[in-house]
């Protein structure tokens, strides 16, 4: 039973959500940091650079393997999280609070297409047969 | 553990008898163009060097030495009179660049593999030069990617590929421009014709496939699929990889497929190495031919010469410096002579009987096989599912397990489709008593793990080191040995004697 | 039938167990109308003792040349001891070490191999190896197209003193992708790349300049401008050197005030046979930094569940068997056989005896060339120095005294025609150490003999 906090919203492809303001904070959620097994390396995306909704922008590597990070909406990337670069472990240990992974200032807030904490909790129960 | 060589290094060593005498002469090259430090390499004696490389092939699994089921591989035996041959002195300093009349031995070689090549694969024309299997893919799609150009059709920019293809095969794609798009497999094991009816269109430049599939069973919608992908103007690939099951019995070209490559170091019985050299040759069909890669060989008349760009002006040109992996195609060729027609014959046979001897034992144990009800072509999946369920055992659990009883592994996870899996390919050149026993292990192994569960959550336990800490040796990269002391590749100050 | 171990009895036990009649019964999941191969064509299998004579007659045709040819395939004296161990079975006739717990052996000295790899180029990192010198560079060039950062489309700068079927195999494997490869002409003075022909592509965005080390001809290029320049204009450097010259020559790694980013090149040299062409190997070395972007296998240390050192593949994430289209490359099989003989090779000369088998190399060239100006007719085209062959221009055809040179079995060099018209009649001509003085002294002899 993998971990599933009410307050945040998520993704279909496994990024957790969570509004700070005007910014967005995301992660990786429990189940994935989970399925990759421990991570040896995270790649981030450039500060300032643009993503569109759904566009690869970062990429997390365990030993069996490479897994996408994508952007849950269409923003800039504001902040990056050094510390999992130096220790991607964190993502493993604490996937919703000190392995996030980066922060974007989304274009249209009001757009947003996430999943709540029940709806995804709903999707990890059918992708599991 | 056997130490690194460089610790048994000591300062001023060396094999004498293998150094050139030294010449007292000044040298004409400026300092700035000299090296100063030395390099890291071992200073001990030619005694120490045997000892050492021969301590260390003694902590290697082999097909010499060990069953070596590793599905999808083809570990059959190595032919020692293949290797030795191959060492003739007429071969092994003969130059690349040679002049024709002085390669004719070597071409003569060369043509008859080629046309050996053509008649397993009922196909039109072959070029040798690819190095491995993931070249001679690389080369087959650029050539079905020249092939839409040379036709003005720009908008073949798909290719597609089964879901449970090698990953080489989406890989070679993506190098030559394409986009890839997985298709989808059914609970059959075979591709999924209406997902792939769905997919295809004008932007379909070809297939990846592979027959028998990496399934271990035989695609038997094969030339429905080859029609849905000729109609729409695209081209089939084959991968050679599962070729020891059919050949002599089918060719790639009878069921559809324009271009192929084959797997020597696997079919055609040449060394593994300890990860290659492989070889990869790719076979074409007339439509394809032309774009070839060069060099190829010809006959004219009683005498052989090079086929070149100039010969070939829509080759998708050269893949390698010189010929390949030419001594690998020599052994190839060899191995193709002392087997005959009729040894050909028997190899799709006794692989077959094999791996089917063995799924009917081990299903008969109590084992399941991925795909039950099927035949198993020359390898077949055994999914250790349940047992993951009701033992807490996995399938790495038991490979390792089997290290312990002298057998390497089969191949784990892949295909990536079915879980807890065992891609198991015994090949034909093993024994009835090997199977047994292999078998008989297997089912040990399952007993253990209900008695002693941690003799194989711990395996192996016999073997130089226990298991490894692969999440350390990709956090903590460890990839070359520094001296204790200096810093990697630190400028050393000592400026170098010539012979002390 | 050879290989096939099953009597008749064995079969039958087990077409039981399967439960089927016959053997033929294998293969009733297949359309009948697929079960037409024919192998008619095929010779009929031959004894080991009857290939052996048909090889031994093949091998004779070929044999017993005196070769002077270079031009990216070298003969050096390679000891018994090097074949012998690397074809112990146990080497021979293993797989890659998927099972790194049974493949000790082959990882330790992958690793042992890329220490002495990485040091002789003077780079923080090797990998494993990939197929030849000439895919090396490609791969070369396309690790360096993915760590630029820049938005333009990524282009090379490709001299053309870098050996032609290099640049040839360039064009097949990196013309299949958006990448542009621009040409860089050499100087027909020095035969060298000289830094004022770089400052034409000052204004380009070009993303790496390719310095051969020596250079086709076998001319020593200015590597510490050369590699400025690049550093200066935030151009990566690739290096492609000869290891036995790196013995001799400052490598890669030391070049200019930075280093060259990445260095590869052609292993062969180093215990590998002429052997037709192949199998050789490809090495490709770079910065630590670069290591999730160099393609192909790499070994690293670690330690068991009991604090005992080992030795596993790493960083396979960015291999295609998990990446798959997003993979650094394609390659899955190396030339692992290769690069276990060079590493005994390696280790039997160590750094001592590799600088002295380059200086004996240097010497053996230098000597050549001497001979070869004595000759009326002979001319060097290029000025000295360079490192164990050099392009010589002649009075008449090159095919013409190639032809009357063979039958005398010497194998007088490789013809630059076809490559380089612009340059002649010429022939690129090379003496390792595995020449003797009376054997270059017969060669000079039958030259001016051919020209008289």
């Amino acid at each position: 039973m993998s971990n599933v906090p009410k307050k945040l919203r998520y993704t279909a492809s496994h990024e957790w959500v969570r509004q700070d303001e005007d910014l967005f904070t995301v992660g990786i959620t429990d189940h994935a940091q989970c399925m990759l097994g421990d991570l040896v390396y995270a790649e981030l995306p450039e500060l300032e650079t643009s993503f569109d909704n759904g566009q690869e922008c970062a990429v997390l590597e365990s030993v069996k393997a490479a897994a996408d990070v994508y952007s849950p909406i269409s923003g800039e990337i504001v902040e990056i999280n050094e510390a999992v670069i130096e220790n991607p472990q964190l993502i493993n240990e604490d996937p919703y609070g000190k392995g996030w992974l980066f922060r974007i200032r989304p274009f249209d807030p009001a757009g947003a297409q996430l999943l709540s904490a029940d709806q995804y909790s709903k999707q990890l129960a059918s992708e599991a047969h | 553990m056997t130490s690194l060589i460089f610790e048994q290094s000591q300062n001023g060593r060396r094999a004498h008898a293998q150094i050139p005498q030294q010449i007292e002469n000044s040298l004409d090259l400026a300092a700035n163009l000299l090296r100063q430090d030395k390099p890291t390499l071992p200073e001990v004696s030619e005694l120490q060097v045997v000892r050492h490389f021969s301590r260390l092939s003694q902590r290697n699994f082999s097909i010499d030495t060990n069953f070596y089921p590793l599905g999808s591989c083809t570990m059959k035996y190595n032919p020692r009179g293949v290797h030795r041959l191959a060492f003739l002195e007429g071969f092994l300093l003969h130059h690349p660049l040679s002049l024709e009349q002085d390669s004719q031995g070597f071409l003569a070689c060369l043509y008859e593999l080629q046309e050996m090549l053509k008649t397993v694969t009922g196909m039109h024309a072959v070029s040798l030069t690819p190095m491995a299997g993931a070249q001679g893919e690389f080369a087959g799609v650029a050539m079905i990617r020249a092939y839409h150009k040379s036709r003005g059709d720009h908008a073949r920019v798909e290719m597609l590929v089964p879901d449970a293809a090698h990953g080489t095969n989406p890989a070679s794609a993506v190098q030559c421009g394409f986009k890839v798009k997985e298709i989808p497999t059914d609970s059959n094991g075979n591709v999924d014709l209406n997902a792939l009816q769905k997919a295809v269109g004008p932007q379909t430049a070809g297939i990846m496939l592979t027959n028998p599939s990496t399934l271990g069973v035989f695609e038997q919608q094969i030339l429905e699929i080859s029609k849905i992908i000729h109609d729409v103007g695209g081209m089939l690939y084959y991968d050679g990889a599962n070729f020891n099951a059919i050949m002599g019995k089918v060719r790639p070209g009878d069921m559809g497929f324009n271009v192929v490559h084959l797997n020597l170091h696997k079919t055609f019985a040449t060394p593994h190495g300890g990860g290659g050299p492989g070889s990869g040759p790719v076979a074409a069909c007339p439509k394809l031919a032309p774009f070839l890669p060069t060099p190829m060989v010809a006959k004219e008349d009683m005498s052989y010469r090079w086929l070149t760009e100039k010969d070939c002006p829509e080759t998708i040109g050269r893949l390698s410096t010189f010929m390949g992996n030419a001594g690998i195609l020599l052994r190839a060729y060899m191995y193709a002579r002392l087997l005959g027609r009729e040894g050909m014959q028997r190899v799709a046979e006794f692989a077959s009987l094999n791996a089917n001897y063995l799924l009917a034992r081990l299903t008969a144990a109590g084992f399941t096989p991925a795909y039950a009800g099927r035949r198993a072509s020359h390898e077949f999946i055994i999914t250790l599912r349940n047992e993951a369920k009701t033992l807490s055992i996995t399938a790495l659990d038991v490979a390792k397990r089997l290290l312990d009883y002298g057998f390497h592994a089969p191949t784990m996870y892949f295909p990536l489709l079915v879980p807890e899996c065992l891609l198991i390919e015994p090949t034909e050149t093993e024994s009835k008593e090997i199977l047994d026993a292999f078998a008989d292990t297997l089912i040990q192994i399952i007993q253990e793990a209900q008695t002693n569960p941690e003799l194989v959550k711990q395996a192996p336990h016999t073997l130089p080191v226990r298991r490894l800490d692969e999440v350390k040796a990709a956090r903590e990269l460890d990839l070359v040995y520094v001296k204790p002391g200096e810093k990697n590749s630190e400028k050393k100050a000592v400026v170098q004697n010539t012979g002390t | 039938m050879p290989f096939i171990p099953h009597t008749n009895e064995d079969t039958q036990a087990m077409l039981a167990t399967i439960g089927i009649q016959k053997i033929d019964d294998l293969f009733n999941e297949i359309p009948n109308t697929l079960l037409t191969a024919d192998l008619t064509s095929i010779p009929s299998g031959l004894s080991e003792m009857e290939l052996s004579r048909l090889m031994h007659a093949r091998a004779k045709q070929d044999g017993g040349k005196l070769c002077f040819i270079g031009a990216g395939a070298y003969e050096h004296h390679i000891p018994a001891a090097v074949w012998e161990i690397a074809s112990r079975g146990e080497f021979l006739t293993a797989y890659t070490p998927y099972q790194a717990e049974a493949s000790q052996g082959t990882l330790q000295l992958l690793y042992e191999y890329q220490t002495m790899m990485a040091s002789l180029m003077g780079m923080e990192l090797s990998n494993a190896s990939l197929y030849d010198g000439a895919s090396a560079l490609a791969e070369a060039v396309l690790m360096a197209a993915r760590l630029s950062n820049k938005k333009e489309k990524p282009a090379i700068l490709v001299p053309r003193n870098l050996h032609p079927h290099y640049r040839q195999v360039l064009q097949s494997i990196v013309g299949q992708q958006d990448i542009d490869l621009l040409e860089l002409d050499y100087d027909s003075k020095t035969g060298k790349i000289s830094v004022e022909s770089l400052t034409a592509f000052a204004d380009r965005k070009l993303t790496a300049l390719i310095i051969p080390q020596p250079n086709f001809f076998g001319g020593i290029e200015e590597v510490d401008a050369l590699s400025n320049w690049a550093h200066e204009h935030a151009v990566l450097c690739i290096a492609v050197v000869n290891p036995i010259a790196m013995a001799l020559l400052k490598p890669p790694g030391q070049w200019g005030k930075q280093g060259a980013d990445i260095a590869c090149g052609e292993g062969q040299p180093l215990g590998i046979p002429l052997a037709s062409g192949g199998p050789y190997y490809g090495f490709l070395c770079s910065r630590k930094s670069f290591a999730r972007q160099m393609p192909g296998r790499i070994v690293g240390r670690t330690v068991d569940s009991e604090g005992k050192t080992g030795f596993v593949l790493t960083l396979q994430a960015r291999e295609q068997h998990i990446r798959r289209a997003k993979a650094t490359s394609n390659i899955c099989t190396n030339q692992g056989l290769m690069v276990t003989a060079s590493t005994i090779h390696m280790s039997l000369l160590g750094p001592a005896g590799l600088r002295q088998v380059a200086l004996a190399c240097h010497h053996n060239a230098t000597l050549l060339a001497k001979k070869l100006q004595d000759i009326v007719g002979i001319k060097p085209v290029f000025p000295a120095p360079f490192f164990h062959e050099l392009v010589i221009r002649l009075p008449k055809p090159s095919s013409e005294v190639l032809q009357k040179l063979a039958k005398l079995d010497i194998q007088g060099g490789y013809a630059l025609n076809t490559h380089y018209p612009e340059l002649g009649e010429t022939l690129l001509i090379c003496a390792t150490e595995t020449k003797s003085a009376v054997e270059i002294e017969f060669l000079a002899t039958s030259l001016r003999e051919t020209l008289s």
